[in-house]
């Protein structure tokens, strides 16, 4: 059977939803393998909900936010981005592979873009096959 | 009080329905825990749909609701409005996007995909709490930024209506773009005539303070409530003393470019732009004024009998207190010359747009006689159109200004200039607006010549006698499918609009976006096209793209009446879903305290705990991400109910 994996995309409510909202509108195709959770800002994603999501049988975890310089709260993307470098080192070390976990710009305006980005993350993800957390 | 939640599923006519099984759908999330009912119908925001969901709040006693629909960016208000009335916190709605996010995006999957939108949404609905939308005052002064014909009509639109508008414009006048024109497209009304009476009523506005030679330094606030730095730069003459005589200008020794002659004509380094100008002060510039590069000369201050001149003044930080912004900063002018093979700068007698407009007016370098760099009068003319519009080399977008220009530079030509031979190269006419086709029907009977085809080289290289010593524009007439060769004295392109040099400096001081063609984005394309995704921030006129000035005018008056229907109401809701720290779980680490972008937690010493200030707190929700004791929570968008809703999506 053909592997179908599950991405959950954390999406920033100014920037990256509103650009996932214009991917809508313009009706850009892509593959319909993530599954997004509106957050105000990237910064509000918290390390816990990536391994919840991982814990939870998600095989990719997406997090958008606004380019940096441009977040709704000045600063918020530059959080999230800290928080993800120390996050995707610890994820090395459970065995999870670094390109399950993905942090992007995406503006309102770049529906294109973030049509691009879900398709590369799920041709990725189907490359490396299911999540199996080293036990 | 346990959760009752009842699921509304819209079809969207088949906006949704097309693709989504909304019945199984249905189904499916009347299984889920705590649904007590699930209905889909046509349209959930219509009359009918919204009257579904009162009735079951009332009749089945709903306590949370969940609209799988549209974007919440686009009918949760709506929804929120609709649980108010039926008696409900409007905090207890969840939507699921699953048209944006899914039928409009999926060839495949969306009704699975649907099913998990949906759980998820009732998963994390459980969580969600009554919140109260807290009201702060408006502040009824306005901040209008740019003085083109954008700016000076939402000034005046608000300032007839006796509030303050403080408007900044960074040039030493108002004025703009429109200023510099000559005639304006289709009815050739004199630029200046119509301009001018605008201009010299905001000059004397009492509800007008106005601030030239200014710019933006800093903005801080929120809607309603922003404090905003505007820099007045040092202009070394005394805006009280000076009379305008002009008396410095004559006798200042150095010799400029004059940017308002775009470059055809030279001013003094002590100027005012152009005679009409507001206010009629002088500027020194600083870059080309010889005392302030050698050290020597103040012929103007010999000269001012007002005693005006003052080298000692310095910039001046002023702080003002706003309710609303408007954004009218306008356009720049597309530079040809990387478009080599068109000749600009090479060439002497291949001109701008903006440059022709100087040329023809009667106040320009020229007197208004069209006549090329070695003074005669031009024979033939070729006008070029879209150089740098509809070309995926520059700009992709129409300017839509330029078709109508170059019409009216034809009729410009054939007044001036009668038995002048005058060509227009264009891709296709766009003629759209009101009296527009009218305005190109008259010019074709006035015999210009039109040529359809994008050209591909200016050139000087003659290959016959007629050719020598002219401009040889060399096309291909796709009408006629042959390659023409036209020589000619003069030629002018019809230059793009395009964003402003410093647009995204501009957009990240105030907080909002550009869109991918680099003007500011509007909240919405075609319902709120003055509106930016921050709120409290309006844009008006070509800053939001290309536009003509009846479209900018109606723009600006449209964005004035935005900021005059917050100022009348006098108060406004902000966000309620703020962050809140739990004083029992906190341990005092201070962690939060830093990460706020807003200074919005300070630390209790009494009680060795955070506390947020929630007047200051923006509900991003950072330090809720970074709390180790997890005792923050970001309301609405509670830790549990993201946890939840990532088990939802999950299904």
């Amino acid at each position: 059977m053909n592997f179908e994996p599950k991405i959950v995309g954390f999406l920033c409510n100014w920037c990256s939803y509103a650009g996932a909202d214009l991917a809508g509108t313009s009706r850009l195709k892509y593959p319909p393998n993530v599954r997004v959770i509106r957050v105000m800002c990237s910064g509000r994603v918290d390390p816990l909900f990536v391994l919840k999501a991982f814990a939870s049988g998600a095989d990719g975890v997406l997090i958008c936010g606004c380019h940096p310089g441009d977040c709704h709260y000045l600063e918020g993307n530059y959080k999230a981005l800290r928080r993800v470098t120390l996050l995707r080192e610890m994820l090395k070390q459970l065995g999870v592979e670094e390109e399950r976990l993905r942090l992007d710009w995406v503006s309102a305006s770049e529906g294109d873009r973030f049509a691009h980005i879900v398709k590369e993350m799920t041709e990725k993800i189907k490359e490396l096959g299911p999540l199996s957390i080293r036990t | 009080m346990e959760p009752r939640i009842g699921v509304y599923i819209c079809h969207c006519g088949a906006n949704i329905a097309g693709t989504i099984d909304v019945e199984a759908v249905t189904q499916f999330a009347q299984g889920l825990g705590d649904v007590v009912v699930a209905r889909n119908y046509k349209f959930m925001c219509s009359d009918p749909g919204q009257a579904l969901i009162k009735n079951d709040i009332a009749e089945l006693g709903l306590n949370r609701v969940v609209v799988a629909a549209c974007s919440p960016r686009m009918h949760e208000p709506t929804f929120r409005r609709v649980l108010q009335e039926a008696g409900l916190n409007l905090y207890l709605l969840e939507m699921a996007n699953i048209r944006e996010h899914d039928s409009w995006v999926h060839e495949n999957g969306t009704t699975e995909k649907a099913k998990a939108l949906v759980n998820a949404a009732v998963k994390k609905v459980r969580f969600h709490q009554p919140l109260e939308a807290r009201e702060v005052p408006f502040n009824p002064n306005t901040l209008i930024v740019g003085g083109g014909i954008a700016g000076i009509q939402a000034a005046l639109e608000i300032a007839d209506s006796e509030h303050r508008v403080y408007l900044v414009e960074r040039e030493p006048s108002i004025g703009g773009h429109m200023i510099q024109l000559d005639k304006t497209f289709p009815t050739l009304d004199c630029s200046a005539c119509i301009l001018t009476p605008k201009m010299s009523a905001v000059g004397s506005h009492p509800f007008i303070t106005l601030f030239t030679w200014s710019e933006i330094e800093e903005v801080s606030g929120f809607i309603g409530n922003f404090k905003v730095k505007i820099r007045k730069k040092a202009r070394y003459v005394d805006m009280d003393k000076c009379t305008g005589c002009g008396i410095c200008q004559e006798k200042c020794p150095w010799k400029v470019e004059s940017e308002f002659d775009a470059g055809l004509a030279q001013r003094k380094a002590i100027y005012t732009p152009f005679p009409q100008a507001v206010p009629n002060v002088p500027v020194i510039d600083k870059e080309h004024c010889a005392y302030f590069l050698k050290g020597t000369c103040r012929a103007c201050e010999k000269f001012c009998e007002a005693g005006a001149i003052n080298f000692d003044q310095e910039d001046e930080v002023v702080e003002v207190e706003v309710g609303a912004i408007i954004l009218a900063t306008g356009y720049d002018v597309f530079d040809p010359t990387p478009i080599t093979q068109y000749g600009y700068g090479k060439y002497g007698n291949v001109y701008t747009a903006l440059e022709f407009e100087r040329l023809c007016n009667s106040a320009g370098p020229t007197g208004g006689e069209i006549i090329l760099r070695d003074g005669r009068r031009p024979q033939s003319v070729a006008i070029i159109h879209c150089v740098g519009s509809r070309d995926q080399n520059y700009h992709e977008y129409c300017s839509r200004v330029c078709c109508m220009y170059s019409l009216k530079f034809s009729h410009l030509i054939r007044e001036k200039i009668p038995e002048a031979e005058i060509y227009q190269f264009y891709i296709d006419m766009r003629c759209f607006g009101k009296g527009f086709e009218e305005f190109y029907k008259r010019l074709s009977d006035e015999g210009v010549n039109f040529i359809r085809g994008k050209v591909a080289q200016v050139t000087d290289q003659a290959i016959s006698e007629e050719e020598q010593g002219k401009l040889i524009v060399c096309a291909e007439d796709t009408l006629l499918g042959n390659l023409v060769r036209v020589p000619v004295d003069m030629v002018v392109l019809s230059t793009a609009l395009e964003p402003r040099r410093d647009v995204e400096e501009v957009a990240r001081t105030f907080s909002i976006t550009e869109s991918q063609d680099g003007f500011f984005l509007e909240r919405h394309p075609k319902l709120d096209p003055m509106a930016t995704m921050t709120d409290g921030i309006f844009i008006a006129g070509c800053c939001q793209g290309p536009k003509d000035i009846p479209d900018t005018v109606a723009q600006a008056s449209a964005a004035a009446t935005r900021a005059l229907s917050l100022i009348s109401r006098g108060k406004v809701e902000i966000e309620a879903a703020t962050a809140v720290i739990d004083e029992e779980l906190c341990s005092g680490c201070k962690t939060c305290i830093p990460l706020c972008p807003f200074g919005a937690i300070s630390f209790e010493e009494e009680k060795k705990t955070s506390v947020v200030n929630e007047a200051l707190c923006k509900g991003c929700g950072t330090c809720a991400a970074a709390c180790p004791s997890g005792a923050i929570a970001a309301r609405q968008f509670i830790t549990e109910g993201i946890l939840a809703q990532i088990e939802g999506v999950l299904v």
